[in-house]
């Protein structure tokens, strides 16, 4: 073991540790919505949680009339101290418990919820951490959702810190938070959006649709030699290819975070 | 404190005994990763474990000389996925350890690009891991930990560290990288240790 690798291991180690402590509560579905034709919005409000920080994820878990139960992982859309904790689901195709909470779930409806986890693919303001770098965030589909997180933190601290989303989505239909992330381009604190669209891409658009190349992934994120904090979320797929194509631009391995979701 | 959720159903009935509390089956092989898959040659490849007197180090040629079991086990990840029956080939652990001498009683594994975990050594020991190079008879894939990842079935599979490059005898138990992150700071999938 060389002196470098403990060195690598204070840096990746060094992420919050003032994050809350998880445990089990009941979340009351509040309101849902639409996000896309694939997806929904939901907004619960779970008694006793203890806030969260931006990026972090809970586990839902569903228990049927005979005891039968089954538990899954979603990032959480929403930050701070707030009961009122914000998902945007995606329906997968074989999904056991996506497509209940996309197509099913009403208001009123009670779900268990754990957390808040996770305290590595989190931001927090520079006003907490002291670390000034920029932040850029690269999402593929539904991998949006801790990313949207972190910028609406960034906009909602006003911080300083130069922010930039790539965010790589099938159709305009499919955009997650599209008013939203309209809206904090525009801020105070404002976040740079690029999307590349890999199915079909909007009328008078510059660019055909199409998967995200090397060139297009180097032109739309913040320069290795500007030292960026990067997160990548979104399929494995995307999250290797991109996260492959950072290290050979010339990022340090150490500051590309990385987030990927599974197959359940 | 659990309850009925109005209009789930759920679709699996048939309860597989070797499924710990709050796992599913998968069929597939999914990644949990915190950062990009580091590029490791065999070329370069070394494996150390170093104790309170010394290390013993083996070049991936030297590795390859050792021992060789196939193993036949299931994995379960903390993500709440599992998978019955995956095969490996890999050097027990008990293999690595044979001339090895330490009063210490926890390791921390240490990878290539900088994860580390923790796991008493007693759990490492009596067929219980292995540093594994070969899944379902390929070399194992860089995104799943290749060329060699440590394999500790028993444990949440987060303990079994890909591009595994050495184990540092501790005197005492200190967090890895998850374990510093939220995730339980030994990972019993029976117990369902998952987070703090």
């Amino acid at each position: 073991m060389s002196d470098g690798s403990a060195a690598q291991v204070t840096a990746l180690g060094s992420a919050l540790q003032a994050v809350p402590r998880s445990g089990w509560h009941v979340a009351t579905v509040a309101a849902t919505h639409r996000e896309t034709p694939n997806a929904t919005r939901l907004e619960l409000d779970v008694v006793g949680w203890p806030g969260n920080a931006a990026g972090q994820h809970l586990d839902v878990r569903l228990t049927a009339p005979d005891g039968y139960q089954a538990t899954r992982s979603y990032s959480i859309a929403s930050s701070g101290s707030s009961t009122r904790v914000v998902l945007a689901v995606d329906k997968l195709p074989d999904g056991e418990v996506s497509p209940y909470l996309v197509d099913d779930v009403r208001a009123g409806d009670m779900l268990e919820v754990h957390g808040p986890l996770g305290a590595f693919f989190v931001w927090a303001p520079v006003a907490e951490t002291g670390d000034d770098r920029p932040v850029q965030l690269i999402a593929g589909g539904s991998g949006v959702v801790p990313l949207y997180a972190m910028a609406h933190a960034h906009a909602g601290a006003d911080d300083p810190t130069p922010f930039r989303l790539l965010y790589s989505v099938r159709t305009p239909d499919d955009v997650y938070f599209s008013d939203e992330l309209g809206a904090l381009a525009e801020a105070s604190a404002p976040l740079r959006l690029d999307l590349v669209y890999t199915r079909r891409a909007p009328e008078g658009a510059t660019t055909p649709a199409g998967r995200i190349t090397r060139e297009a992934l180097e032109a739309a994120v913040i320069p290795a030699a500007d030292r960026p904090r990067v997160y990548v979320c979104g399929s494995t797929g995307f999250v290797e290819l991109v996260a492959d194509w950072l290290v050979g631009l010339g990022h340090d391995p150490r500051s590309v975070r990385t987030e990927r979701y599974g197959g359940t | 404190m659990s309850f009925i959720t109005r209009g789930f159903s759920g679709r699996g009935r048939e309860r597989d005994d070797r499924l710990p509390p709050g796992q599913t089956l998968v069929s597939d092989f999914p990644v949990l990763s915190a950062g990009p898959t580091p590029e490791v040659d065999t070329a370069e490849w070394e494996f150390t474990i170093r104790t309170e007197s010394g290390a013993h180090s083996w070049n991936w040629d030297e590795f390859m000389s050792l021992k060789i079991d196939d193993v036949d086990t299931d994995i379960h990840c903390v993500t709440h996925w599992s998978k019955l029956g995956t095969r490996w080939r890999g050097v027990s652990l008990d293999t690595l350890f044979e001339n090895v001498e330490t009063e210490y009683d926890y390791v921390m594994a240490h990878s290539y690009g900088g994860y580390t975990t923790n796991v008493p050594l007693d759990e490492l020991l009596d067929g219980k891991s292995w540093v594994a190079f070969e899944f379902d008879g390929e070399p194992l894939d860089p995104e799943h930990g290749g060329p060699a990842r440590l394999l500790v079935p028993h444990l949440y599979f987060w303990k079994s560290a890909k591009w595994v490059r050495g184990l540092v005898m501790m005197d005492q138990d200190e967090p890895g990288f998850w374990e510093q992150n939220g995730y339980h700071i030994h990972g019993d999938p029976w117990k369902e240790e998952r987070y703090w």
